[in-house]
């Protein structure tokens, strides 16, 4: 970085590359925002590396003018770890989606995510596979019709946010496309953390999925469905804020604001690994009964882990400081050696 | 002190048999380290079971160590053994067909009992040690358990960790026999055990034991000299062929692993192809398919390095055919895959991974160059920046992320030529298809013509290797052109490209045999290439060829 670095806008980092998502598709507000904030970092377009999987998401990074690689199924993660781990001083973004990050990359996420290299891991989430047109994803809802379940799903889907947690992530937040601003500001959050932050957002497909997330993106019943989590303050929400989350025990319960003081509420707190635990289980289908409303914003932060290319250069530099630096011919003579005359 | 007669040996064959848990591998590996530092040339051979603790006592828990020294040069570890040392009688049961008549067996009687038996399926009454069947050998029994513990009664140790000892008297044994100096193993026993001084000592004590053994028992009447080799005068070193062995960012990527786990990168190395940014991919090969039989030699990869990813996917292939050939070609294969831009396959086996030799290293000073260049940055007024803009060698520039001006994307979907833009044009897909095919081709303008290594540059017949069984075929060839045969001997190392010689070379032999441990795939590259009339010879064992058996192969070819 150098001081004389001429303030960017968000059209440096649009590529000359025709985007060709569906009209309408989520994907363009989080190409949007993302191209929004990047300027804003300081950072010459040079340092800034886009690595994607399979996917309709992953066509991401044809469309930023930085380096990018559009990869292979579900190991985004694995070639964003390498990277980063030899070149510390990029900046690392894996563009993914439901399918290619829970499916085949399962495996892959949950590693990196233990391993926590600073990079930061853009989970498009629309539960669908929308690029092969319309079958179900690992995080489609039980019983979905679609084109390959055409008596609807029998599969659990997976809780994204709950499966970043049980693999010890240490940044971990979800956003929506139809909120720019809030998004703006999740993406941001996850650059400044130090370590892999994960970023669940909730993205329409309207050719495949349409309306799946309607419930917590239209206005008309956002505020009643989703909990806009800030770090210090009380869990309310509500049409008209007007209830509020409330721990009895480890039990959270719904109270009506009009009968409970928002002093008694759950007060958000990023840091504890358990209350984001139990936010992370409010995922219940929005159709049942006495559901808790689906959270938005940051779950969990924990700045203190060390991350992995930190540790892997660290280790580097002390074994050449204890055994010196590398010696080729030494290395490929070993400990014996004989003379013949 | 009995008097023993010292006779000289031009070479000797040893397996070392035993329990897995017996260190049968440890002794074996001191004993090449010793006969090394002795000056022999050697080649060894560990076979061993894919179970770190195989069920005790049985025929599938035995693990062999074979080494072959000599003062001669040595090739191969040797078809039959001179001494099987074996610890139980599954140990015999399973090595004395390889042991020569005549040949020497050391038996330790205590892994003769009446449950070791039971364990390797030998009925009571049919005691290898008693019941005549060894009469065509010379046997030597010994306890080599009751010595162990009698030599470690005070040393405090349980006799589970004296037991553990036993390995150390056979190694002393047979080290007075053979005339091996001892120090590096004591100072490798000190060195090994230098936070336990009690078990350090009970080692040393136990291989002295065996020593001392062999030089007041009278069960010996020989001891053996085996005379320095005369190799080429420089600095060596032992080599196992498995010693010697992140791409977008500007480093040289290299993978390593066998068949299922080559299977699980196909993925990648296609995407590796398709960006075209170097990468080395190891493959040791083993019995397959599936996992096979993990620790068991085959050359069965060949056509999934070949072939064994979606569309056409050409890679250079490169086989190394010794421990010591493992360093030259890994490092061909990083220069390669640096200059060209472009993925390598490296193969070996778990012949070469597993075998040692004696290793004339180099001095780094006198390594060929590999040039690297990284694409420069660029400011705002200059040209765009190609990404698949070619050389003459057709690699594209490697552009490194943090470099100014060189932004660009790449990925698994098929590029546009020149300027590395997404296409589905037709056209291009079929150029760009020929591209990645005339990139690795090229190669050929790089690598060194192919050479006999054995024989006359022409005759009635060739002998046409690759990979690990080159020492048992450049010692069958010698034995056929003693015997008087037109023979001669090739190792291909570089397949995909053929060096640009070797259609020429295949057509001054009136039959051209081709020695494969799989079911014939070389075999079906060559003939494909050269339309040649290659004859297929298959062995599939999860075993070596055996030097003799390709003379009987050759001679039943040719006679």
């Amino acid at each position: 970085m150098t001081a004389t670095t001429e303030k960017l806008t968000a059209k440096d980092f649009a590529s000359n590359q025709e985007v060709r998502w569906c009209p309408g598709c989520g994907d363009y507000s989080i190409l949007k925002q993302v191209q929004t904030v990047l300027p804003d970092l300081g950072r010459p377009k040079e340092e800034f590396v886009f690595i994607s999987g399979i996917g309709c998401s992953s066509r991401f990074p044809y469309y930023m003018e930085t380096f990018g690689m559009h990869s292979i199924h579900g190991r985004a993660t694995a070639i964003a770890t390498g990277l980063k781990a030899t070149r510390p001083e990029l900046s690392v973004w894996i563009i993914s989606g439901d399918g290619d990050s829970m499916s085949i990359g399962g495996n892959h996420f949950i590693h990196l995510l233990r391993r926590n290299p600073d990079v930061n891991l853009l989970v498009f989430n629309n539960q669908i596979y929308g690029l092969t047109k319309g079958q179900y994803s690992p995080t489609s809802e039980q019983g979905k019709i679609t084109k390959s379940t055409p008596m609807g799903s029998v599969d659990h889907p997976f809780n994204p946010i709950a499966l970043s947690l049980g693999a010890d992530a240490t940044f971990v937040a979800r956003t929506m496309d139809r909120d720019p601003k809030h998004q703006q500001a999740m993406i941001r959050r996850a650059y400044d953390h130090k370590g892999t932050s994960l970023v669940e957002i909730y993205q329409n497909c309207n050719v495949f999925n349409d309306g799946a997330f309607e419930v917590f993106t239209e206005k008309s019943s956002k505020k009643e469905e989703t909990l806009m989590m800030e770090h210090g303050k009380p869990l309310v929400f509500g049409e008209n804020a007007d209830k509020g989350i409330k721990l009895d025990g480890f039990k959270p319960v719904i109270v009506d604001l009009n009968d409970s003081a928002v002093s008694d509420l759950w007060v958000h707190d990023e840091t504890d690994l358990v209350k984001a635990t139990i936010l992370s289980r409010f995922y219940d289908d929005p159709a049942d009964e006495n559901h808790f409303p689906r959270p938005f914003g940051v779950f969990y932060v924990n700045s203190k882990k060390a991350t992995f290319d930190e540790l892997f250069n660290a280790q580097i530099a002390y074994a050449k400081e204890k055994m010196g630096p590398g010696d080729l011919d030494k290395l490929i003579a070993g400990k014996e050696t004989w003379l013949v005359n | 002190m009995t008097a023993t007669t010292d006779k000289e040996l031009a070479s000797v064959v040893i397996r070392f048999a035993g329990d897995s848990g017996d260190g049968m591998q440890l002794t074996g590996t001191q004993f090449t380290n010793a006969t090394a530092l002795h000056g022999n040339d050697l080649a060894t051979f560990p076979d061993f079971p894919a179970e770190i603790r195989a069920p005790l006592g049985t025929l599938a828990g035995v693990s062999g160590f074979q080494i072959h020294f000599g003062s001669t040069k040595i090739n191969t570890p040797g078809d039959q053994s001179d001494v099987l040392v074996a610890m139980n009688v599954a140990a015999l049961k399973v090595n004395i067909k390889s042991l020569k008549k005549g040949g020497v067996i050391i038996a330790n009687t205590d892994g003769f009992d009446a449950k070791n038996m039971r364990l390797a399926n030998v009925p009571e009454d049919k005691n290898p040690l008693t019941d005549g069947s060894l009469s065509e050998y010379d046997l030597k029994t010994i306890d080599v358990t009751k010595i162990t513990r009698a030599a470690l009664a005070d040393s405090g140790l349980t006799t589970k960790e004296i037991d553990r000892c036993k390995n150390m008297f056979v190694l002393g044994l047979v080290y007075w026999m053979y005339h091996r100096p001892m120090e590096n193993t004591l100072n490798f026993i000190k060195s090994k055990f230098s936070k336990n001084e009690a078990v350090m000592n009970a080692n040393l004590k136990v291989l002295n034991a065996g020593w001392n053994y062999g030089e007041t028992t009278e069960m010996f009447a020989n001891r053996y000299t085996v005379a320095a080799a005369k190799m080429e005068p420089g600095v060596y070193r032992g080599i196992m062929g498995n010693q010697a062995a992140a791409a977008f960012g500007g480093h040289l990527a290299i993978t390593g692993s066998s068949g299922p786990g080559i299977a699980l990168k196909g993925e990648a190395i296609g995407l590796a192809t398709m960006l075209e940014l170097p990468l080395v991919i190891v493959n040791v090969q083993r019995a397959g398919p599936s996992t096979g039989m993990p620790t068991k030699t085959e050359q069965a990869d060949l056509m999934q390095a070949m072939f064994g990813r979606n569309g056409e996917c050409p890679v250079v292939v490169l086989a190394a055919q010794s421990p010591s050939d493992c360093f030259t070609l890994a490092f061909e294969a990083c220069k390669i895959a640096l200059e060209h831009m472009i993925p390598v396959f490296f193969l070996s086996d778990g012949y070469i991974a597993n075998g040692a030799e004696p290793w004339k290293f180099p001095n780094t000073a006198s390594l060929p160059d590999i040039q690297v260049h990284f694409a420069a940055a660029r400011e705002a007024g200059d040209e765009p920046f190609m990404p698949y803009l070619r050389d003459e060698k057709l690699s594209r520039p490697w552009a490194v992320p943090g470099t100014k001006g060189l932004e660009h994307r790449i990925g698994g979907l098929e590029k546009q030529n020149i300027t590395g833009n997404i296409s589905y044009d037709a056209a291009n897909h079929e150029l760009m298809t020929q591209i990645r095919q005339e990139k690795v081709d090229k190669v050929a303008d790089f690598i060194s013509d192919q050479t006999i290594d054995t024989g006359e540059e022409s005759g009635d017949l060739l002998i046409l290797g690759w990979g690990g069984t080159y020492g048992a075929l450049k010692t069958a060839t010698s034995i056929l052109i003693e015997e008087g045969y037109k023979v001669s001997h090739a190792h291909v190392r570089y397949i995909n490209p053929f060096p640009k010689n070797l259609g020429d070379l295949l057509k001054r032999f009136k039959k051209v045999v081709v020695p494969e441990l799989n079911n014939g795939q070389l075999v079906k590259i060559l003939r494909d290439k050269y339309f040649v009339d290659a004859i297929p010879y298959n062995k599939i064992q999860g075993q070596p060829f055996m030097s003799n058996e390709v003379v009987a192969k050759i001679k039943q070819i040719l006679d």
